[in-house]
């Protein structure tokens, strides 16, 4: 019994050595190292959103930096803002897929509004050191009132302060947190002098339940986010914001100083291909065809000829 | 800050009494929320498990039912129910009704089962029809099991009608989704503190109900053990070996 443990002992003696020259050999050859180009040699760390139009946005990102021969690391679908922001300004993350308006105001709770550009700016300014948004996208997916077609039909509805028009009582649903937010039912009363019957809670962020109270009339008035497919699909409209109640919410990449010209080069390209209607068109893809982030996004970086 | 005292100052804030969302409003349709749904999970479980525990069938398919429906995730279900109804009332109704159903099914047939065979065979041989047994001699013995059933299921009802804000301007759950999303934990924590409250004055109130329902000369225990049984434990939810002298 003695002998059969020492030969064991000596089996495993010889794989563990084995082992350790191999890998050892291995170590010779950092796979950090061979990229070539000077860009690959650190990880680019992409985070996104708990939010599937974010996460396809984060994986576009993530095949375009690769395909430019950067090695990226997916941290997707972390949380909501409050989760995610303290990453970013730690240094952990190093591209992630922001909203201007929101992430300004997350920033800076004062923050006026104004046009696209204009939020843009006052966000470039608020961003802590260390970080920079590279272009803006002309898409944006940003808070809106929602009201289905016939109903702007009947009242002639265009933009949101022709809601004074309405002569039956307005239902608004959205989140609880709506009711209190600054472009939320007292913002509508006091700025335009609309008439708020009442409140309901649909606590699914403009998702499906809203879609259906909205379809169903038992709400009139509902925040969906433009960017959802929804919207065109169960014959819905967002009513025209030529006031900016709602801070414009165009999608941007943030980015840490990790990140350099070349790959902020392949990010600028993305931005400038993702106009408003392809980010829709993408949603609605993942929605309502059901395809994974990654198909979606190989799909479109090919036909852009971004990859 | 502590909050803690942060949401007791909430519940006191004068503020918080006046108006739609005045506590005493939400604490009221909470409460009115959980008797309806406890009365609408009643009228089908008590008859059922009645008709279980006084015919001795059935009973596997129900434990296996209601097990089931236990297993069933009520804000799964409740949106599920809210997009075929839409959304309102009605959602919460149907998946919290879904909910205390297993709890008092199951206290009304154990309630009945654990019944020494002996009292039934002895209503049964003075003359007594089916129904007087059941009326006369099951229900009231079956009665303690069933308010505790029916006890069980107030407390899962009382703590998850918390959901029926998700979809209906209702309850002391819109102090929680509200506090949430607008980071507001004291508001949160004061409407969680009420929710609290509530459920244990409710269980303050059951207890004494099953304190005083136990019929006179039970005490509590169903004494005795039936001829041919091997079971010991008086009150159990073990299944009990059928007594060939019962007539079914």
């Amino acid at each position: 019994m003695f002998t059969i443990t020492r030969g064991r002992l000596a089996l495993v003696s010889a794989v563990a050595v084995g082992a350790v020259v191999a890998l050892a050999g291995c170590a010779s050859g950092d796979p950090l190292d061979e990229g070539g180009s000077s860009a690959g040699s650190e990880t680019l760390v992409i985070g996104s959103q708990d939010y599937y139009s974010n996460e396809i946005i984060a994986e576009i990102y993530a095949q375009a930096l690769e395909d430019g021969g950067f090695t990226v690391d997916r941290q997707f679908r972390i949380g909501q803002r409050e989760a995610y922001l303290p990453e970013i300004e730690s240094g952990a993350l190093d591209v992630f897929p922001e909203y201007t308006g929101s992430l300004l105001q997350a920033l800076d709770a004062d923050a006026p509004g104004g046009t696209a550009d204009e939020v843009y700016t006052a966000l470039e300014a608020a961003l802590p050191a260390g970080l920079t948004v590279l272009d803006r996208a002309d898409a944006s997916d940003q808070n809106s009132w929602t009201v289905t077609q016939a109903f702007a039909d009947t009242y002639g509805l265009t933009d949101i302060a022709s809601l004074t028009k309405v002569t039956e009582p307005i239902t608004v649903g959205g989140n609880s947190e709506l009711e209190t937010r600054p472009y939320g039912p007292t913002a509508l009363k006091e700025k335009y002098g609309i008439e708020i019957a009442g409140f309901t809670p649909v606590e699914d962020s403009g998702g499906p339940l809203t879609v259906k109270a909205l379809v169903d009339k038992k709400i009139q008035l509902a925040n969906v986010y433009t960017a959802d497919p929804n919207i065109a699909s169960n014959d819905l409209i967002a009513l025209d914001d030529p006031d900016g109640l709602f801070l414009p919410d165009n999608v941007v990449p943030v980015v840490s100083d990790k990140v350099d010209d070349s790959a902020a080069e392949i990010l600028n390209a993305v931005s400038a291909a993702l106009d408003a209607d392809t980010l829709v068109a993408l949603n609605a893809l993942s929605v309502n065809d059901q395809a994974a982030a990654d198909t979606i996004a190989t799909d479109w970086l090919t036909e852009q000829g971004l990859i | 800050m502590n909050l803690f005292a942060d949401a007791v100052n909430w519940i006191l804030e004068p503020a918080n009494y006046v108006g739609s969302n005045a506590i005493p409003l939400r604490l009221a349709q909470h409460l009115v929320f959980t008797l309806v749904t406890l009365v609408m999970a009643s009228a089908i479980a008590i008859p059922l498990g009645y008709l279980i525990g006084h015919t001795g069938r059935g009973r596997g398919l129900a434990v296996t039912t209601s097990g089931g429906l236990r297993a069933i995730p009520t804000l799964g279900l409740l949106t599920l129910v809210a997009l075929w109804v839409g959304i309102g009332v009605v959602a919460p109704y149907v998946a919290l009704t879904v909910l205390a159903i297993p709890p008092i099914l199951a206290g009304a047939y154990t309630g009945f089962e654990a019944i020494d065979r002996r009292t039934v065979d002895a209503a049964r041989a003075v003359g007594m029809s089916e129904l007087q047994i059941v009326q006369k001699v099951e229900v009231p013995l079956g009665l303690p099991l069933l308010i505790g059933g029916l006890r069980s299921a107030t407390l899962q009802v009382i703590a998850t009608a918390t959901l029926a804000a998700y979809v209906a301007d209702l309850g002391l759950g819109r102090y929680l989704f509200a506090g949430l999303k607008t980071r507001d934990y004291a508001e949160m924590l004061g409407g969680s503190m009420l929710v609290i409250l509530l459920a244990l004055a409710l269980e303050g109130i059951f207890a004494l109900i099953q304190r005083f329902v136990v019929p006179r000369g039970v005490s509590g225990r169903v004494g005795g053990r039936a001829p041919g049984t091997t079971d010991s434990t008086p009150v159990s939810h073990s299944l009990r070996t059928e007594d060939p002298t019962v007539a079914r």
